[in-house]
């Protein structure tokens, strides 16, 4: 009905009788959410796996009542990794699908393109990715890390006597806002530590960068000079040559570790990680973790993964994006409950304080007041199988800081949304 | 190969549009400027949200962006359809154009962005202490406007004097155009340009001190964008019935001819090509506002050569088809992406393949072939 | 200075637990005892400091069994099942370590040990300190090389002995080298000269810096008073500088004619359907990404049926790739490009919506994921040819085969009946036509190897970078640049082309980083071709329009 009367609407302007169709008014025993990742482009080898955790998070909460009694209904469009099309179809899903909330995006600038919409009609963003930080939208929930939840300790964690004790630093990341933003936080962080500039070595790449010789050649000329550590934000597809790069110019993770920040069980996927074993990510949550809710988690995607037949159910995997995403989709669905209404306001004010035993084994929480979680840190290197083997983790979740101290003026800020 | 460049049979069909009657013509703009300008703001403005005939502003901010895809592909047509040069490089000046625009959107945001500076918020974390030179007085509108005209036209003049002089044709031309688009996208990626990066200019918060999101707003952009739009159409109409029309289809069907009989084609080629830049970067002025970003992305080649699939689509050599084919294809898209996400690439893919076999000249070209 | 302090700990730290060690090495050949359950345990579950203390007494417990021990702990054959029970895991059984006993079948619930850089590092100079005295070459080779980075004054009596008794002249150099960076910081002159003097032989970053340490100076003064040995050390610093300037040129040119054969393999395809046949073929990109996975599928046929087999995986998975691109490439030229022939630009439309049909197909069939592609074992790892400069396997035997494609496709179009055909149908379809030349025929056998050239090309990339359904798209612009600036219809301009964009742009990236690199390239072709407007090398002819 949506779509046709959207049809419709688009000959209006030829066919002035045609019949409109607006109030999308929701049917008595369903609710619409959206979701918002692409499934085609250049994002579509991560953000595909996410929409499909969303449905079977759905597909879940569904068989277990729903969300006070109404059937959750997936709204799923395709934003094909066009960073306007990502606002259109947030408008889309919000003014015309009328959805309750939103699960999407991945990233930062198909956030920064959505933002306004979310913020001008009020709507729900629920994001599930690690990101730079440096904003704070009463729209907006982010479930994945800041930079203190995951580059930070990764970086202490290189500099103990268990990590290898690095005394020098390679920054290496894609060109774009989430790696210039985390390699300026930790500058500044090794900068506190004692580091100097000459013992950093910041390196950029292009999008979709193949040929990663002669970065690793420099890597290994720059790690002649002291015990080595490689800091990585390279983008997703990016990461397959340069691991394999290293993997085959003999650059052991003994010798310079390289501690990637995006690069998970998913992106190892299309690696031979043997020559890897050793190298570190940092996250929030790895599918090897050992807990009943992850086994739970792990179980239940495998069911789905092999019940819809999606491509790579026969090894089905798990990854902190994915996490978070779920554990967003159902602290949604307690605050919906909490405050019994989808309105928008009374949602994003039960958000906080909401808490959640997530399958990463601990139970966390919506923070109060700056619409990040508090999330447990995992350190873990790439095992053989393509797993990681955790090495070092946080006590227990940690506080998300969006807006870093290690970025001057920072200190000005509140942590909570403005209020607009 | 340049004799592959010449759609002799488009030659026929342009002839026959010319003979389109004059009086229809201004019944039709007619029309068209009554549903822009008075039926739209109506329905949109005035006729509330509940009522059969309210047009929502989800219908309007994606009619404005596909009317300034309609102004590009109508440029990508004056180049390519009448005069024989296929740009894949037009997406440049487009995004050239949003730039200039955004960057006076960016400055009047003033100190209402994230850290509360005069910088916009990405020169504040990347240490930008002040704007670089090339940002002076974009926080003039009728400066940047200028930009928006200035920025694209004199790339194009001087990319096209070379390329033109050294008679490059056909696909090489084609090419380097590709090659340009490509390594403007690579450097407008790098932070330290100073145009945000991948991120962009985006979260804008008012033009000529209207607040960007009012309704009111957005309605005017979209009537400024159908005038626009219906400005080019007759500006096309224009320069196609001239001498100079005739000229560019006589390159565009025998160029070495056109020399031969003492026109040096240089000039007239690059007037057109200069020309369809400046179109394309005030159709990227009047999209950014509207969408709310610009990002290096739109300058990939992917894009440019959607740009000339749109065009083939509606028909190349006519004037109303590059606005249908923009129309047909970008509605399909918004369409499809949400009734089938998992398939409609093959939906899309499968058009490009049909009308290229069935229809040679685009959807146009039905109408024309009826007509005949 | 909390830093130095830092260090201070830590070297002392080192120096007490190589001390173990080595006290231990002395008596180990005769000791023969077992190692103690407890240190099994310290190893397996304990804590950093604990467990580097469990290594240094398992060497030094002299354990027949130790190094394999050891090694099987580096393996991860070492298991636990987390009640303090530690299991070396054989095949079908399992040996708890602490009891001795054999338990069979092994238990189910087993866990991984958790085994960082820091206990890798030490398992390893441990393990190659045990193999100095093996009765292998290659054994202690690796294990001299292992110790190369991490010998210290601790176990340079260990080296020297080990330096005395070998015979090789490898092994010999690598400990030399290696007992001389220790002795770099010895209390006698005549010793630190004679490592000096000996450093100059090196060809290591790491031996740079040390000799630079030798030259550094504080406040104006020479942190070394000594001057003869700092004259010695500037002459061994120029002569390791020499040696690592040759060996980083010679990393660049190699990269540089590695990206050249790549750039080539993918544009090879596009000179035959393009460069000959004059299809603006969009859909090359994702002819290539078909060549790719029908690799990843081979692959995966090996690993399933004849896992013993898996390293020929490849050699199988190139005639397949060829095969499935050029029949995709057929269908495509028979379905819809014949049509087209004569209107280059609409193929562009055409093959266009190809390439997205075709993406779309490879999302719905395998995932929007990248899939995975092992290298054979004969292709991982490179060879040395200095210490800093490693030359990958993969990468040298893609320029070889990149060679013999361009061998093979030369012979091909000019030693060939069908190759005739094609140049006589390229140059002039209706005269050729006229004469008998079954133009369809070889319109649709010129396509298919085009396409199928393009399927080699991704079995190759496969080796170095993503299979995932967008590999196409990042190779399509690059291919074009390249068949272009060659020259359309040249097959020598398109060799040309790649390996000089190739070279250039490596030498680029080198001084300029990579995104600067690719620009500079860019509009490098784009001066280039107002200069030639028909590409390097030009058609040559009388028309007036070429």
């Amino acid at each position: 009905m949506q779509r046709r009367s959207f049809l419709q609407r688009a000959a209006l302007s030829v066919a002035l009788s045609c019949a409109g169709f607006s109030a999308g008014a929701l049917a008595a025993d369903t609710v619409k959410v959206g979701v918002l990742h692409s499934l085609s482009g250049t994002m579509a080898i991560s953000e595909t796996v996410l929409k499909d955790v969303a449905l079977m998070t759905f597909d879940e909460i569904n068989a277990s009542g729903g969300v006070m009694g109404k059937k959750i209904e997936a709204v799923v469009v395709d934003p094909a990794s066009n960073w306007p099309l990502f606002a259109e179809k947030a408008r889309q899903l919000i003014t015309q699908d009328k959805v309750a909330a939103v699960f999407g995006c991945w990233t930062s600038v198909s956030r920064k393109s959505v933002l306004p919409v979310f913020e001008e009609t009020n709507g729900l963003l629920y994001y599930p990715v690690q990101y730079e930080g440096e904003e704070l939208s009463k729209n907006v929930f982010y479930t994945g890390a800041a930079p203190n939840q995951q580059a930070i300790p990764a970086v202490e964690y290189l500099m103990s006597k268990e990590g290898g004790g690095a005394k020098r630093w390679v920054l290496l990341g894609t060109d774009y806002v989430y790696p210039r933003t985390t390699n300026k936080i930790l500058r500044a962080f090794l900068k506190s530590k004692g580091v100097d500039d000459k013992d950093i070595d910041e390196k950029y790449t292009p999008f979709g960068h193949s040929d990663y010789q002669t970065i690793v050649a420099d890597i290994k000329k720059f790690a002649g000079g002291g015990k080595t550590a490689v800091v990585s934000t390279i983008n997703g597809d990016s990461n397959v040559p340069f691991y394999k790069e290293l993997g085959n110019q003999g650059l052991k993770a003994t010798d310079v570790p390289v501690v990637a920040f995006s690069v998970g069980e998913e992106e190892l996927r299309g690696v031979d990680t043997k020559p890897l074993v050793g190298h570190l990510a940092a996250w929030n949550y790895f599918m090897s973790l050992k807990n009943p809710e992850n086994d739970a988690f792990k179980k239940k995607w495998a069911a789905y993964a092999q019940a819809k037949k999606l491509p790579g159910a026969d090894k089905p995997l798990t990854n902190d994006p994915m996490e978070a995403t779920y554990i967003g989709i159902h602290m949604w669905k307690q605050a919906v409950e909490k405050v019994k209404s989808f309105d928008p306001d009374k949602v994003i004010a039960a958000m906080g304080g909401q808490s959640f035993k997530a399958p990463d084994g601990f139970t966390v929480k919506m923070d109060e007041k700056n619409h990040h979680l508090h999330k447990p840190v995992f350190i873990g290197e790439v095992k053989a199988d393509g797993q990681f083997n955790v090495v070092w983790k946080t006590k227990g979740p940690i506080k998300a800081q969006p807006w870093s101290p290690f970025i001057a003026g920072n200190d000005q800020k509140k942590d909570e949304p403005e209020k607009k | 190969m340049p004799a592959a460049f010449v759609p002799l049979n488009l030659a026929v069909g342009a002839a026959r549009l010319s003979r389109f009657p004059a009086h229809l013509l201004w019944i039709a703009i007619g029309v068209a400027a009554m549903v822009l300008f008075v039926v739209f703001p109506i329905c949109n403005l005035v006729v509330p949200a509940t009522s059969a005939l309210h047009i929502s502003d989800y219908t309007v901010t994606l009619l404005g962006k596909i009317m300034c895809y309609a102004i590009v592909a109508l440029a990508m047509d004056l180049i390519w359809g009448y005069t024989g040069i296929l740009s894949l490089g037009h997406g440049l000046f487009f995004a050239l154009g949003g730039y200039a625009m955004g960057m006076y959107l960016m400055r009047s945001i003033g100190r209402e962005g994230v850290y509360q500076s005069d910088l916009p918020d990405f020169m504040v974390f990347l240490d930008w202490k002040a704007y670089p030179w090339y940002w002076s007085f974009t926080q003039h509108f009728w400066y940047c406007a200028l930009l928006v005209v200035l920025v694209p036209g004199l790339l194009a003049f001087v990319f096209g004097y070379f390329a033109f002089r050294s008679r490059i044709k056909g696909v090489y031309f084609s090419i380097i155009t590709q090659a340009l688009t490509y390594a403007a996208m690579l450097f407008f990626f790098r932070n330290d340009t100073g145009f945000g990066g991948n991120n962009g200019f985006t979260d804008f918060k008012r033009i000529l001190g209207f607040s960007i999101t009012a309704p009111t707003t957005r309605m005017a952009l979209f009537a400024i964008t159908g005038a626009a739009l219906l400005g080019f159409l007759l500006l096309g109409r224009a320069i196609v019935h001239s001498k100079l029309g005739r000229v560019l289809t006589a390159i565009r069907d025998a160029e070495t001819r056109v020399m031969f009989s003492g026109y040096n084609p240089l000039y007239f080629k690059l007037f057109v090509w200069t020309l369809s830049a400046v179109i394309c970067g005030i159709a990227g002025a009047l999209y950014v506002p509207q969408v709310g970003i610009i990002n290096p992305s739109e300058m990939s080649p992917a894009n440019s050569i959607e740009i000339a699939i749109w065009t083939a689509v509606g028909g190349r050599g006519t004037l109303i088809g590059p606005v249908l084919g923009a129309a047909i294809v970008n509605l399909g898209k918004s369409w499809f992406t949400q009734a089938l996400p998992e398939y409609w690439l093959f939906v899309l893919g499968l058009l490009f393949i049909l009308v290229t076999l069935f229809l040679p000249r685009g959807v146009a070209g039905l109408w024309l072939k009826r007509r005949a | 200075m909390l830093l130095y302090l830092d260090t201070l700990i830590d070297r002392v730290a080192v120096a007490s637990r190589w001390l173990v060690l080595l006290a231990m090495l002395l008596v180990a050949t005769h000791a023969g005892g077992a190692v103690n359950p407890e240190t099994i345990r310290d190893l397996a579950l304990g804590e950093g400091d604990a467990r580097a203390s469990a290594i240094a007494a398992i060497v030094a417990s002299g354990d027949p069994s130790a190094l394999s021990l050891l090694q099987s702990m580096k393996d991860g054959d070492v298991k636990t099942t987390g009640d303090d029970r530690v299991y070396l895991i054989k095949g079908e059984e399992a040996v708890d370590l602490l009891t001795g006993k054999t338990v069979k079948p092994v238990p189910d619930n087993l866990d991984d040990l958790v085994i960082n850089n820091r206990l890798r590092r030490e398992l390893g100079m441990a393990i190659a300190a045990l193999r100095l005295s093996s009765t292998e070459r290659a054994a202690r080779l690796a294990a001299a090389r292992e110790l190369q980075g991490g010998a210290d004054e601790i176990t340079l009596p260990a080296i020297s002995a080990a330096l005395a008794a070998e015979t090789d002249a490898e092994i010999k150099n690598i400990l030399a080298l290696t007992q001389a960076s220790v002795q770099l910081s010895s209390n006698d002159k005549a010793t630190r000269l004679a490592a000096v003097r000996a450093l100059a032989q090196s060809d290591s970053g790491s031996v740079k810096t040390l000799l630079l340490a030798l030259l550094e100076r504080k406040g104006g003064e020479y942190v070394e008073r000594d001057a003869e040995l700092r004259a010695e050390a500037e002459r061994s610093l120029r002569a390791v500088e020499q040696r690592l300037s040759t060996g980083e040129m010679v990393g660049r040119v190699f990269s540089g004619i590695s990206l050249g054969t790549i750039l080539l393999l993918a544009a090879l395809g596009l000179a035959i359907t393009y460069g000959l046949m004059g299809v603006i073929n969009m859909a090359h990109g994702e002819l290539i990404m078909i060549g790719a996975y029908a690799t990843y599928v081979v692959q995966n046929i090996f690993r399933q049926h004849f896992p013993g087999a898996f390293d020929a995986y490849l050699l199988c998975a190139i005639p397949v790739a060829f095969a499935v691109s050029a029949v995709v490439g057929m269908v495509l030229e028979r379905t819809v490009i014949r049509f087209l022939y004569g209107r280059p630009l609409e193929t562009l439309l055409a093959t266009w919506g190809l390439s997205l049909i075709l993406i779309q197909s490879v999302r719905t069939i395998f995932g929007a994921q990248n899939v995975q592609v092992e290298n054979p074992s004969w292709m991982s790892g490179g060879v040395e040819i200095m210490t800093s400069v490693v030359l990958p396997w993969s990468r040298i035997a893609i320029i070889v085969f990149a060679g013999g494609v361009l061998a093979l496709m030369w012979v091909l179009l000019s030693r060939t009946r069908l190759g005739l055909f094609v140049r006589a149908v390229t140059q002039n379809r209706g005269m050729a036509s006229s004469l008998g030349v079954p133009t369809v025929r070889v319109d649709m056998l010129a396509f298919g190897l085009g396409s199928g050239i393009a399927g080699l090309a991704g079995c190759a990339l496969s080796q170095i970078g993503n299979v995932g359904p967008d590999l196409g798209q990042s190779y399509i612009v690059d291919s074009f640049m390249v068949v272009v600036l060659g020259g359309v219809g040249q097959l020598a301009g398109t060799v040309y082309a790649a390996l000089g964009l190739g070279v250039v742009n490596k030498f680029l990236e080198a001084w300029q980083g990579a995104v600067l690199a690719k620009i500079a390239v860019l509009v490098f072709i784009i001066i280039f071709i107002q200069k030639r407007p028909q590409g390097l090398f030009a058609l040559k002819g009388r028309t007036v329009e070429a």
